[in-house]
């Protein structure tokens, strides 16, 4: 095996999907996420089930779909192609795009989890205390959640590292921009590379183990808080 | 003086909650009833937790709901004070930061004055670093009780917050309670389904029933108030009255009461001479004679009495109620065929024996 011939671009362009895709669900899963744990609405079970989809759907369906919607003629990426003269399909942008659904069920399910246990009776007590909504939210419930949140960052930023099908069918394999690792796997193992196939997953495995892992420890070393 | 008005409704499943009424907020004042009554909804809907579609409140001069006006004052924004029966201390802080959180939110300005006296008040200098998974039940109480404090409530509202506490913490916390009335002066709406915990501390008295307020004023007015049977349920049918202790009686372990010019014999009680003590008397535990038979009888307690009215039993026909007066109303149920038998009229004097006098914790 020849580490110095290893080309680090897919390495550091899944890092920063992953990273990036993680801050844009929390951004998105965390009111999601409160809202699912929160309303009244007798059509919660179809809410739950539309966020927990990518779970279970095969990736290139997911891929297909988002491509179409994506793409120069679509809801999305038409508008988009028409702003800035360039489509969303087969860039990171439309990656991140992609990622997000993708991982969305990893990162709200965590987060509903946690907001669910926890329940309102904290955040009357804040409210009764003179906290507003939005500071009862940040004070009491966000420190009380911090394992479904850290459980949430964690799955999230892993299970895009590993993405696969969504990112061919949306992304393809423009080097620097689109050819993610498992990509790069793939293709070392169809040109029969298999060395360097080998360092890619053994590295990807490993990491992504310590990640899980320190996840679990800390996880063990935090207080439950569940009302 | 502060006067509370509201009006509320509240339609659940199979329980209409609904009042309307204006009481002067002073002093500690019981909500009292059954459970399933409304005595929670009334505190919610007052926190403006709960939120009756027409709904109206005022205390004092400042309206937190009027729903005609679209008036409704968020919670964070009322000067409340809740402590609930679970106490909701926050697991995340410790002790310090629960008292803290409500305190930097509603007193910025001489916080630690404050947060001194209340600590120092509820006993709680040795636990500000502790956190709430390693508190007592009534040390959370507590804790709770000094976090709702600390916002300089105009109001404090309490929902049952000895109901998870054995007879001996109830003990413990209830001196607690008088000190927010005898310190800090702050008027208490306190919710129970047993009335002896509160008993020596209430002032007012709200009896609630079925999601209305079926009776509201002092507690022995209340208690003498007719026909509240029904509400009170059976055992609590009686009088209470405020006595004096007089002396502790060593020889025979008793305590003295003084009550008008009455001496009452009970039990012996670690109370000091000069305090107040509220008793309770079961119309059950009052047997009518027309002979003082003071030396034939094993009853401690007798006094004469007059008769001043008597009522049939609505709800068990072989019973009557007979109203005495002994310097204030006495209500003794005697049987039907008692009454015959002693031909008891109105105007007549007798003499009460008080068979047995409950202290307010001794009440079930």
């Amino acid at each position: 095996m020849n580490i110095s011939s290893l080309d680090y671009q897919p390495i550091f362009l899944t890092l920063q999907l992953a990273a990036v895709t993680v801050l844009v669900l929390l951004v998105i899963g965390v009111p999601i996420a409160w809202w699912l744990a929160h309303t009244r609405t007798r059509f919660r079970p179809a809410f739950e089930a539309v966020v927990a989809l990518p779970l279970v759907l095969p990736p290139t369906v997911l891929g297909f779909y988002l491509l179409i919607i994506l793409g120069p003629n679509g809801w999305i990426g038409k508008p988009v192609e028409a702003m800035s003269g360039s489509p969303l399909s087969f860039t990171f942008t439309g990656l991140v795009i992609a990622s997000t659904f993708y991982s969305l069920p990893f990162v709200v399910q965590p987060l509903y989890n946690a907001f669910e246990a926890i329940g309102k009776d904290p955040l009357e007590a804040a409210w009764t205390l003179g906290a507003s909504k939005w500071d009862a939210f940040w004070t009491v419930a966000s420190p009380m959640a911090l394992r479904g949140y850290i459980t949430a960052i964690v799955l999230g930023f892993a299970h895009t590292l590993g993405e696969f099908g969504v990112v061919l069918m949306v992304g393809g394999s423009i080097p620097g921009k689109t050819k993610v690792l498992s990509i790069e796997i793939y293709e070392r193992v169809e040109t029969l590379d298999y060395s360097q196939a080998h360092l890619l997953s053994a590295g990807l495995l490993s990491f992504t183990f310590l990640v899980l892992l320190t996840v679990y420890y800390i996880n063990r070393k935090l207080p439950v808080h569940v009302s | 003086m502060n006067l509370l008005s509201a009006k509320f409704k509240l339609v659940f499943d199979e329980f209409i909650f609904k009042v309307d009424l204006e009481i002067p907020i002073h002093g500690f004042t019981v909500l009292f009833g059954p459970s399933g009554s409304g005595k929670t909804s009334f505190l919610r809907c007052i926190s403006g937790l709960e939120r009756s579609p027409e709904g109206f409140l005022r205390i004092g001069d400042e309206t937190w709901q009027d729903e005609k006006r679209g008036i409704f004052v968020p919670t964070s924004e009322r000067q409340i004070g809740y402590v609930f029966q679970e106490t909701r201390l926050f697991p995340h802080l410790n002790v310090e930061g629960n008292l803290r959180y409500g305190l930097k939110r509603c007193t910025p300005q001489n916080g630690d004055a404050l947060f001194s006296q209340v600590v120092e008040i509820m006993g709680l200098g040795s636990l500000l670093s502790r956190h709430p998974v390693n508190l007592s039940g009534g040390e959370k109480q507590r804790v709770a009780l000094a976090r709702a404090l600390l916002t300089r409530p105009r109001l404090l509202l309490m929902d049952e917050p000895l109901a998870a506490l054995d007879a001996k913490r109830k003990q413990e916390i209830l001196p607690y309670f008088q000190r927010i009335q005898s310190e800090l002066s702050i008027p208490v709406f306190y919710v129970s389904h047993s009335l002896n915990e509160v008993l020596q501390l209430v002032d007012t008295l709200l009896l609630m029933d079925q999601g209305k307020i079926v009776a509201a004023g002092p507690v022995e007015d209340v208690f003498s108030h007719p026909n509240l049977e029904r509400h009170l349920g059976h055992s609590l049918v009686g009088t209470v009255l405020g006595t004096t202790v007089v002396r502790q009686d060593e020889e025979f372990q008793l305590t003295v009461l003084k009550f008008n010019d009455h001496i009452l014999y009970v039990p012996r009680r670690d109370v000091c001479p000069g305090n107040r003590l509220r008793v309770h008397i079961r119309a059950e535990d009052v047997t009518l004679a027309v002979a003082p038979i003071e030396d034939q009888t094993s009853v401690l307690n007798v006094l004469p009495a007059q008769i001043v009215e008597v009522r049939s039993n609505a709800e068990d026909g072989c019973k009557v109620d007979v109203i005495l007066d002994i310097g204030c109303p006495l209500l003794a149920s005697i049987t039907r065929k008692s009454l015959a038998h002693l031909n008891l009229q109105s105007g007549q004097n007798i003499y009460a024996h008080i068979k047995a006098i409950r202290m307010a914790h001794e009440l079930d």
